[in-house]
């Protein structure tokens, strides 16, 4: 099987400072991966390079594209990039204002996704966004209301729909739960894990959070001062962590 | 079905002076389809740490786990996962769910991950509840709010929905009562006699006597203690 993604020595440096050392991975269609580690490990740097919204130092990262096959990322053109970020590839920011137009109303910010891959027939796109509203659990009568007017869960929402609306085949999440209160959390999860599975997506999570990524992920790669420490089954590092970081990492979650 | 070799099995806590503890040395078994194998020995003898093992949550310093054959020690996340999904159950004592999920989903759920179509998932699912005898009404709810033996029902239903060719069964009939035990002895038998290799933890010794066809004492894999 050819991977969906093979990531070789991504290296980031941020002046003398590492900001991630030669990072490698494969990751397979249908696998979901979190990354974790402490504020400053690097992870959200790997991701970015990944993602394509920062440029590696050295290292390849290499996408099986629907029709070229598999294709260099780093050195590809940046319409050829910025296509594929709107197609194949789907990111889900920490902020949804980051990812989301806030000043465009809940149906535009969906459908804005579908008329950059061509769609232009006016209720075809607005019915594809009411049933995407629907499949992340917010109302159709507010498909034309700002994002300015949701709460933080549903503007989070809101930019999952945005994000899958064009049917992506990766999707890279940045601390997706993050700052959101826990019972808006269990529902965002059990949305993602449902569409994971129904969409058949492969999906990178960053994350700090270990009760996150052992719901989500199949694999953990764990993270300090910009080097993969460990790296495996998810639940097999979680609950017998073999690194001395992994393991007081592992060790200092506190119990409910 | 079943197959291990000169597995061995350490911990190294790096935080705690690096001590390491040796738990279990030169474990070799076999459990063929049909058979249903009971792990004793003391407590803190090794018995879940094997079995754990054997699922791939713990990894082996040394040796082959293999199930169905495939080796799960050299095996990469995604041909675990695999292996889990389609051939090898494991009933924990403990249920771990998916915050808001209805209880009919959760057991559904191994069904739908096998490709079985939600409808005929939902039916399997229904018949190993009431089976259970959890009552009909609780169905439309999330497991996390039940009782203890409530959920460890669940879970029984849950890994007992696809008819997996090996098992391993943590202590399944552990907080039931007796008609639920007699449920949970039943499926136990059914699935033997559909073929499942199977490997338990009872600690409930008449069970044992039923539906085991051999003990194997994992105390004799525990190391020497040195000093």
């Amino acid at each position: 099987m050819t991977p969906l993604l093979s990531v070789q020595g991504v290296t980031k440096r941020y002046g003398a400072n590492i900001g991630c050392a030669d990072v490698s991975f494969d990751l397979y269609p249908g696998e979901v991966m979190g990354i974790v580690g402490e504020s400053g490990s690097g992870k959200s740097t790997l991701l970015n390079c990944m993602a394509g919204h920062l440029r590696p130092d050295a290292g390849s990262v290499v996408f099986d594209t629907h029709g070229h096959g598999p294709r260099d990322t780093v050195i590809m053109s940046e319409p050829e990039r910025r296509m594929l970020s709107r197609t194949d590839w789907a990111f889900v920011h920490q902020h949804a204002r980051d990812g989301l137009r806030m000043g465009v109303s809940a149906g535009g910010n969906v459908g804005e996704r579908l008329m950059a891959v061509g769609a232009r027939h006016y209720g075809d796109i607005r019915d594809k966004a009411v049933d995407w509203l629907e499949r992340v659990e917010i109302d159709a009568g507010r498909v034309d209301d700002r994002p300015t007017t949701f709460s933080g869960g549903m503007q989070q929402r809101l930019q999952i729909a945005r994000n899958l609306v064009t049917g992506p085949r990766l999707v890279f999440m940045d601390e997706p739960t993050g700052g959101l209160d826990v019972s808006v959390q269990a529902r965002l999860l059990d949305l993602l894990r449902g569409l994971v599975r129904d969409m058949g997506l492969s999906a990178i999570i960053v994350t700090h959070d270990l009760a996150v990524v052992r719901l989500l992920a199949d694999r953990l790669m764990v993270m300090k001062d910009g080097h993969v420490v460990e790296n495996g089954l998810t639940d097999q590092v979680l609950d017998d962590p073999q690194h001395a970081y992994t393991q007081l990492l592992v060790s200092s979650v506190l119990q409910v | 079905m079943i197959d291990l070799s000169n597995v061995s099995k350490t911990f190294t806590l790096h935080n705690q002076g690096s001590a390491v503890i040796k738990v279990l040395n030169d474990v070799s078994l076999t459990v063929a389809p049909g058979e249903c194998v009971a792990l004793t020995g003391a407590s803190g003898a090794g018995k879940s740490t094997l079995m754990r093992m054997i699922y791939g949550n713990y990894r082996a310093q040394s040796g082959a786990i293999r199930v169905g054959g495939v080796d799960l020690v050299q095996s990469e996340p995604r041909e675990i996962i695999q292996i889990r999904r389609e051939v090898l159950g494991y009933v924990s004592q403990f249920l771990r769910v998916v915050p808001r999920v209805p209880t009919l989903d959760v057991v559904a759920e191994p069904l739908r991950a096998v490709g079985v179509g939600i409808d005929e998932a939902r039916t399997r699912a229904k018949d190993l509840l009431a089976q259970l005898n959890i009552p009909e009404r609780l169905w439309s709810l999330s497991p996390t709010t039940f009782s203890g033996g409530e959920q460890q029902r669940v879970n029984i239903a849950r890994g007992f929905a696809h008819p997996y060719p090996a098992m391993l069964l943590d202590e399944p009939t552990a907080s039931l009562d007796a008609a639920n035990r007699e449920v949970v002895l039943s499926l136990i038998e059914a699935a033997k006699a559909r073929g499942a290799a199977i490997i338990g933890i009872f600690h409930d010794e008449a069970a044992r006597t039923r539906v085991c066809d051999r003990e194997i004492d994992v105390s004799r894999f525990t190391p020497a203690r040195a000093a």
